[in-house]
């Protein structure tokens, strides 16, 4: 090949590169595949993970089931080393699966546009937020206060370069929307309002839909999608885009990520949203074909004017939803969304016969999260739970600090009789 | 159409919606849901259909330009996929994880080590989320300083990223043009260099696979100015072990841990896009910060500097896991043997195609090359997009086309270091074979794809991205 370029040695095709900027790369030598598998295993062994450890941490990332099918359907190559469907022709199985993972997402929500992935629930929220702002003029964006410092802080970031102000609204004494509040904040200012059910709390909220009454700003709903099985389509709540946490749709956890942000919004405006999305289309003989589509949103044609910069997103993951859909069908979703209710039911009950805990704290029909008021520091009993082999749930205080005693608990199918019975007499003892 | 590529949604439960009264509060109720009803051999039979009906770097050649499809090693997909890996809650006690956290901690030293950069965050979840990260620090540097900067300047050849990021962050975008040699005209730059300049991007070596030799000058003119220098690191692969952002004079970089480091594409993501910068930024870096003491590893979030967070956990580990198994496993020499022949691939493939397709611009190439089909175009009226449809029927993955701009008809071309000679060459017959045959057959193409050449533009028009919206469009033409 170097006869062919005409070169004698590797470094020639570097003659660009100045002396200057030249430097060295002082990493140690390579490894052999055995080697590094050893190296990392030996490294992850000092993880304690979830199925040694139970773990009771949720808001937004769950330990659920991963049916054997979704992982067997992602591992296929021809899926996972492919990149953006740029070229449909050769990538008609990727789109598809897109499309359909789309009309899944459309269903659950009640709406009839879905992009096909951005990062995770608090970009996806951060993305709405942004979109909001260019469907209308106002300079505020309303969100409860209600949320974690990592959904707000990436809130914040998201909205930098638009000039539009975030501000937080409170929750009234059942979890849900403070509705006063909210009334009190709506002006023609606001370019858009944000609610959550289950919200932060795991409360289902049965007063997001009063929202829509409320005000003629886009309203963003946050949702669960496992809980859409049994809730109300936000869609016919009247909410203009849905965003939300998608890995519990058969991703593990990761250790945070990669998850999968859903987005979705109305059909009057897509040509406003963010994010790749697939349309459904024709090919040269007239059969049913996928591309991705209104590519003139995005920053590859669009530029510094596009609706946002996303490129990479996490279209695997949205894939591993998809099969995830299928394979649960409506009524297997259905089971799964009840038995968690179930689950978190059980187990507030069971802590709520300690003595001086309060569980749930708020009255209120809850998903699979529920917040307990606790007579010590949320923080302190977690590093006596470690200890003994739990995980306890999130402290509230660096969220919301006048919930500094309380503790945010999540339950899935994943925690059986025995675990919830064994985590509540811990409970019992270290308080 | 073949009948296993039929829409899932299309095995809909027809039965009612079960009775389910007692879960939800009142008016928040559902009373339909339609997802497929399939049994699990019917679920796979479908997926199977479809993947055969894509394209993966496993597939055949993917000389996908800027996109660095190298091939993804199989020893990182497997660890990746433990419990310990998969069944960890950012939220948890740091105890917890111990693991998770030093393969963060030497990640990141690995990444500073390769960049020349003091400090890395491994929050942002892809490449354009790395570069809003940077532009967010790059805001908040120049505000510690009481400085309001309010331009961010761009080439013309950039990655459309570049600018969409910039702008999210409230910047206006001044676009230079590219010298005669495709490079940075410094003459230009000297222009559009002002007292409001936050910073320059910049792709080095650039998307033509050019070199920025005067990028030392230009890091003194940018830096002469108060502005930073802002590393796109989609092409450091070009590059590893012979220099470095750091050694180049960049203050702030971000990494595709996908591109560079070998991690799966996914179909179009899930990625990783670290952020890399100097000592003198690394207080506005995302926090948590991962801090390491006698007792082991902990996380900082008392960053009061800090930009807060990019998204809402620690980044992409399952991805920065891989990305670190594949570091470890080159090695300084492995990575540096990667950039070189990635760059000897490309430069052999240009050489083997520049009679037959124009190739703008002096030698050498870094790891990848920008052709044209203007003279096709010009004497056949076979264009860009019909060549890459035409390479699909010979199962090569297309290059990317019509990027950058500046080149009209582009064929931006990137082999990696993974292709063998005989593969190139494969690539190299395919490509002029198809500059010599009859148009007619060219225009038509692709002829043995699963499906025709697909109208996109119907796709637009239409904006159907969903079954609802396909049902109601069907209901509403009776």
């Amino acid at each position: 090949m170097m006869d062919f370029i005409g070169i004698g040695f590797e470094d020639e095709l570097f003659k660009d590169v100045p002396e200057e900027v030249r430097c060295h790369l002082p990493l140690p030598k390579g490894m052999s595949e055995k080697d590094v598998t050893r190296e990392i295993e030996r490294i992850l062994a000092k993880n304690s993970h979830a199925g040694e450890v139970p773990s009771f941490l949720g808001v937004g990332c769950y330990d659920h089931y991963v049916p054997a099918a979704v992982d067997h359907v992602i591992s296929r190559s021809e899926f996972y080393t492919s990149y953006t469907p740029y070229q449909p022709e050769m990538s008609q199985g990727m789109l598809q699966a897109l499309f359909e993972y789309q009309s899944h997402i459309c269903e659950l929500t009640g709406l009839d546009a879905a992009n096909c992935s951005m990062y995770d629930g608090a970009t996806a929220l951060g993305e709405a937020a942004r979109m909001c702002a260019r469907l209308n003029d106002g300079n505020v964006f309303l969100a409860p206060r209600a949320m974690t410092r990592e959904k707000v802080s990436v809130l914040r970031n998201y909205l930098i370069g638009t000039g539009v102000e975030l501000e937080l609204y409170g929750w009234d004494e059942d979890g849900g929307v403070d509705l006063d509040d909210v009334e009190r904040r709506i002006t023609d200012g606001v370019c858009g309002l944000y609610a959550e059910t289950p919200n932060l709390f795991g409360v289902i909220d049965a007063r997001v839909p009063l929202l829509r009454g409320m005000t003629d700003a886009p309203l963003v709903v946050g949702v669960n999608p496992i809980a859409l099985a049994l809730m109300r389509a936000p869609g016919d709540m009247g909410a203009d885009i849905v965003v939300g946490d998608g890995q519990c749709l058969g991703s593990p956890m990761n250790y945070g990520g990669p998850g999968l942000g859903l987005f979705a919004c109305r059909q009057e405006h897509v040509r406003k949203m963010p994010g790749r999305v697939i349309g459904l289309t024709e090919d040269s003989r007239g059969e049913q074909a996928f591309c991705m589509t209104l590519q003139t949103r995005e920053q590859h044609i669009r530029r510094g004017r596009a609706t946002s910069n996303i490129c990479t997103n996490v279209a695997l993951v949205a894939v591993a939803a998809a099969v995830f859909l299928s394979y649960h069908g409506r009524d297997g979703l259905i089971e799964l969304a009840k038995e968690n209710i179930n689950r978190a039911r059980r187990l507030m009950d069971l802590i709520s016969d300690i003595d001086n805990v309060q569980s749930p704290v708020f009255d209120n029909h809850h998903f699979n999260e529920f917040a307990v008021e606790l007579p010590v520091k949320p923080e302190k009993i977690n590093c006596i739970l470690a200890k003994r082999g739990f995980q306890g749930g999130l402290p509230l205080s660096a969220h919301v600090p006048e919930m500094g005693d309380c503790m945010l608990l999540a339950t899935t199918e994943m925690h059986d009789d025995e675990v919830q019975d064994h985590f509540v007499s811990m409970l019992r003892e270290v308080l | 159409m073949r009948p296993d590529r039929r829409l899932i949604m299309e095995r809909i439960d027809a039965d009612a919606y079960p009775d389910v009264s007692g879960y939800m509060p009142k008016g928040m109720e559902r009373g339909s849901l339609h997802l497929p009803k399939v049994n699990e051999s019917e679920l796979l039979r479908h997926y199977i259909a479809l993947s055969r009906d894509n394209f993966g770097t496993d597939s055949g050649p993917y000389p996908l330009g800027s996109c660095t499809m190298k091939h993804n090693p199989k020893y990182a997909d497997r660890l990746a996929s433990q419990p310990s890996v998969g069944r960890m809650h950012h939220h948890m006690d740091e105890d917890h994880a111990q693991g998770s956290l030093e393969i963060m901690k030497r990640m990141e030293m690995a990444l500073s080590e390769i960049s020349g950069m003091d400090a890395i965050s491994l929050q942002p979840s892809a490449g354009a989320h790395g570069e809003y990260a940077a532009m967010l620090i790059v805001k908040a540097y120049h505000a510690s300083r009481g400085e309001e900067r309010d331009e961010v300047i761009v080439p013309d050849s950039a990655h459309g990223t570049n600018p969409a990021s910039a702008a999210m962050a409230g910047y206006k975008l001044v676009e230079i043009p590219s010298g005669e040699d495709g490079c940075v005209d410094l003459d230009a730059l000297e222009a559009a260099l002002s007292d409001r300049t936050a910073a320059l991007m910049l792709t080095n070596p650039n998307t033509l696979g050019i070199f920025e030799r005067r990028v030392k000058e230009l890091a003194a003119m940018v830096h002469g100015r108060g502005a930073l220098l802002y590393y796109d690191g989609a092409n450091l692969n070009a590059i590893m072990g012979k220099t470095s952002p750091g050694a180049m004079g960049f203050d702030l970089v971000h990494f595709n841990l996908h591109k560079t480091f070998a991690t799966p594409h996914g179909g179009g993501g899930p990625g990783s896009g670290p952020v890399g910068v100097k000592s003198f930024l690394e207080d506005f870096l995302p926090i948590p910060r991962i801090a390491e003491d006698a007792d082991g590893m902990t996380l900082d979030w008392a960053r009061p500097k800090s930009i807060g967070k990019v998204n809402g956990a620690m980044g992409n580990f399952a991805i920065i896991l891989r990305a670190y198994a594949y570091i470890l496993r080159q090695g300084g020499d492995g990575l540096k043997e990667c950039s070189e022949r990635a760059v000897l691939n490309s430069n052999y493939l240009k050489k083997r195609l520049e009679n037959h397709y124009d190739v703008p611009f002096a030698d050498p190439r870094k790891h990848e090359f920008v052709a044209s089909a203007k003279n096709l175009k010009k004497e056949k009226g076979v264009r860009a997009l019909d060549v890459a449809k035409r390479m699909i029927d010979h199962g090569i993955h297309p290059p990317t086309i019509y990027f950058p701009a500046l080149v009209e008809e582009a064929l931006m071309i990137e082999p990696t270091e993974d292709e063998t000679m005989e593969s190139l060459d494969r690539i190299a017959d395919v490509m002029i074979s198809i500059a010599e045959e009859d148009p007619a057959t060219v225009l038509a193409a692709p002829h043995s794809a699963p499906v025709g050449r697909v109208d996109e533009s119907k796709a637009v028009k239409d904006a159907v991205l969903s079954y609802r919206r396909m049902l109601s469009l069907r209901e509403g033409s009776r």
